[in-house]
């Protein structure tokens, strides 16, 4: 009985022991899977406005990904509705969409399709509209537009701008 | 200390000390397999010989192979497959056997539902068997990764975002298994070293479990008979070889594990060396390009089942019914209601729904090859749903089954 009790003793002090050590190198070996910092702070991008065309898709790369930008011609302007115009960004007065460009429903690359003015992702069928909203399932959600801020004739990725916290503030990006 | 004698031999030395003899009947010359059974009962065999094909040709690649954003696709492509002497044979080796080992796995799945070899004292060869399946999936998905191509890169982005888990838009965690918000230098290193080192020491450690699961209820036979082994195995080792229902393991039933063997190995090395191209994606012949997505990224032929179960629902559905597909075989021993251990073709409505099944599983992939359009996406939906009727339709057609 007694002795049943002292090995009952250093079991559970052996337990105690492996459970702390269990948790300690279960925090360790997340941690270890963490981007590195160098790769978290990758940095900024800037894009200059100036150059883009109408109705021509640039694309451009901030944290690996890549980024859509499409100059809106006037007549795209005018046909859209307010849900699409919200999402604008507006430089001296030329109407831009600024997204990641990766599908929302598995992260393939959409393609532009100037004639008919919106995308179309290949991988299962996704179709967006030229403001980025998804018309043709199975995507659930719009292009996600990147923390940006204006400056001048550019755009900076990576910083919240007042326009992007307007956006933020209207329930346009999340 | 136990008791030791001058040993006669080395044999006798050995023995004194390890039991080999005693290990030699348990392993192999007392472990009884029933007479009863065909050719489908060597496809364990010919799984253990096309991992251990999977293993040597993967030696040889990782002694050139380099796990670098920069040089990965380069030392598959230039340096094993021009200047290593004969590297070109294990790469295709290892392709070969990598698409192989999936058409053999599911001939031997679909046997053991066949027979029904999943129930009555089998349920943890099953369970074990579909945990090695599950385990030899993410062994061929990060395999797919390493040569660094567009296919691995596209199929390595679509696969970590399912970890997202839909409209909970998990990036974090997405992030997490990358170690990026793209895959990149630390998602390559990571996929390498689960492919090359924790992967594979958990098959190693799975196959010893499914073997072991075999011991008590032994191998399953052609009519789903109940043999006592105790008997059976004294009647042959009293001389009635003939009368007795079982065999030895070794070297009798190996003699024609072995030879199916022999078949299955002229089968392989003729797609090594003429018909390889089959395991090889030319999408994956270029470098990776994070701002390029394939026109069509689909995955190799023995994923395309689920992934058409995925594809044609909306983006969270898509995501249950997906992970539904992933793990629903796992219940099989407990979704068929009937006692009855016995073919297919003689328990009724379970035959049709065997062949309803395999029929289905055929369609889902064949539509996951091709293009979202119609009418693929519709035949894909129909076959989606039907794969679910099927497992919600099979606890009710096996209660009903009548006693065999």
């Amino acid at each position: 009985m007694e002795k049943s009790s002292r090995r009952g003793f250093m079991g559970k002090a052996f337990g105690a022991v492996a459970g702390v050590g269990a948790i300690g190198s279960l925090v360790a070996m997340k941690k270890s899977w963490d981007p590195l910092p160098s790769v978290a702070a990758a940095g900024f991008t800037e894009i200059d406005l100036s150059p883009i065309e109408e109705n021509k898709l640039v694309v451009d790369k901030w944290r690996g990904k890549p980024i859509f930008v499409l100059k809106k011609t006037a007549e795209m302007v005018a046909e859209q509705d307010e849900a699409e115009s919200a999402r604008d960004v507006v430089v001296n007065g030329s109407h831009y969409m600024i997204t990641i460009g990766l599908c929302t429903h598995l992260g393939c690359i959409p393609a532009y399709r100037p004639g008919k003015h919106n995308f179309l992702c290949a991988c299962h069928g996704g179709e967006f509209n030229a403001s980025g909203i998804e018309i043709k399932s199975p995507p659930p959600s719009p292009l996600v537009i990147p923390p940006f801020k204006i400056v001048g004739s550019t755009v900076l990725l990576g910083e919240e701008g007042p326009e992007y916290q307007k956006m933020k503030a209207d329930g346009v990006v999340a | 200390m136990a008791h030791f004698e001058k040993a006669t031999s080395i044999k006798d030395w050995l023995n004194q000390r390890l039991a080999l003899d005693k290990v030699e009947k348990v392993m192999a010359s007392e472990y009884w397999i029933p007479k009863n059974i065909n050719f489908l009962w060597a496809m364990g065999m010919v799984l253990a010989i096309t991992f251990t094909l999977l293993l040597v040709s993967g030696i040889f690649l990782l002694m050139y192979y380099q796990p670098n954003v920069d040089t990965a696709f380069d030392s598959v492509n230039y340096t094993i497959m021009q200047e290593v002497g004969f590297g070109w044979l294990w790469r295709h080796i290892h392709a070969v056997a990598a698409s192989v080992v999936f058409l053999i796995i599911y001939i031997h799945m679909l046997t053991g539902i066949y027979y029904g070899s999943y129930k009555k004292g089998r349920e943890m060869i099953w369970i074990s068997g579909m945990l090695l399946f599950v385990t030899f999936s993410a062994e061929a998905f990060s395999g797919y990764m390493l040569p660094w191509g567009q296919m691995s890169y596209w199929a390595g982005m679509v696969i970590t975002n399912l970890f997202s888990a839909g409209s909970l838009e998990l990036n974090g965690v997405v992030e997490w298994i990358r170690g990026d918000y793209v895959p990149g230098q630390a998602f390559l290193n990571r996929f390498f070293m689960l492919h090359v080192l924790l992967l594979p020491l958990a098959i190693i450690a799975l196959i010893g479990i499914h073997f072991a699961a075999l011991r008590i209820p032994h191998v399953n036979n052609q009519d789903g008979e109940e043999i006592d082994f105790e008997v059976e195995s004294k009647k042959y080792l009293e001389g009635d070889k003939a009368g007795s229902k079982v065999i030895r393991f070794a070297n009798d039933f190996m003699s024609k594990d072995m030879f199916v063997v022999s078949v299955f190995l002229m089968f392989f090395f003729y797609l090594t060396f003429w018909n390889y191209g089959f395991a090889m994606d030319p999408v994956n012949f270029d470098p990776a390009n994070g701002l390029v997505t394939p026109a069509h990224i689909y995955p190799e032929w023995y994923f395309l089942w689920s992934y058409e179960i995925l594809r044609p629902f909306g983006k969270d559905v898509g995501l249950i019914a997906f992970a539904i597909a992933q793990v629903i075989f796992f219940a099989l021993p407990f979704m068929d209601r009937s006692q009855n251990v016995a073919p297919a073709n003689r328990r009724g409505l379970f035959g049709i729904w065997f062949w309803a099944m395999v029929v289905d599983l055929i369609v889902l992939t064949a539509m996951g090859k091709l293009p979202p359009e119609e009418p693929y996406s519709t035949i894909g939906k129909i076959a989606a749903y039907l794969f679910f009727v099927l497992w919600i339709a099979l606890p009710f057609i096996t209660k009903s089954e009548k006693k065999l």
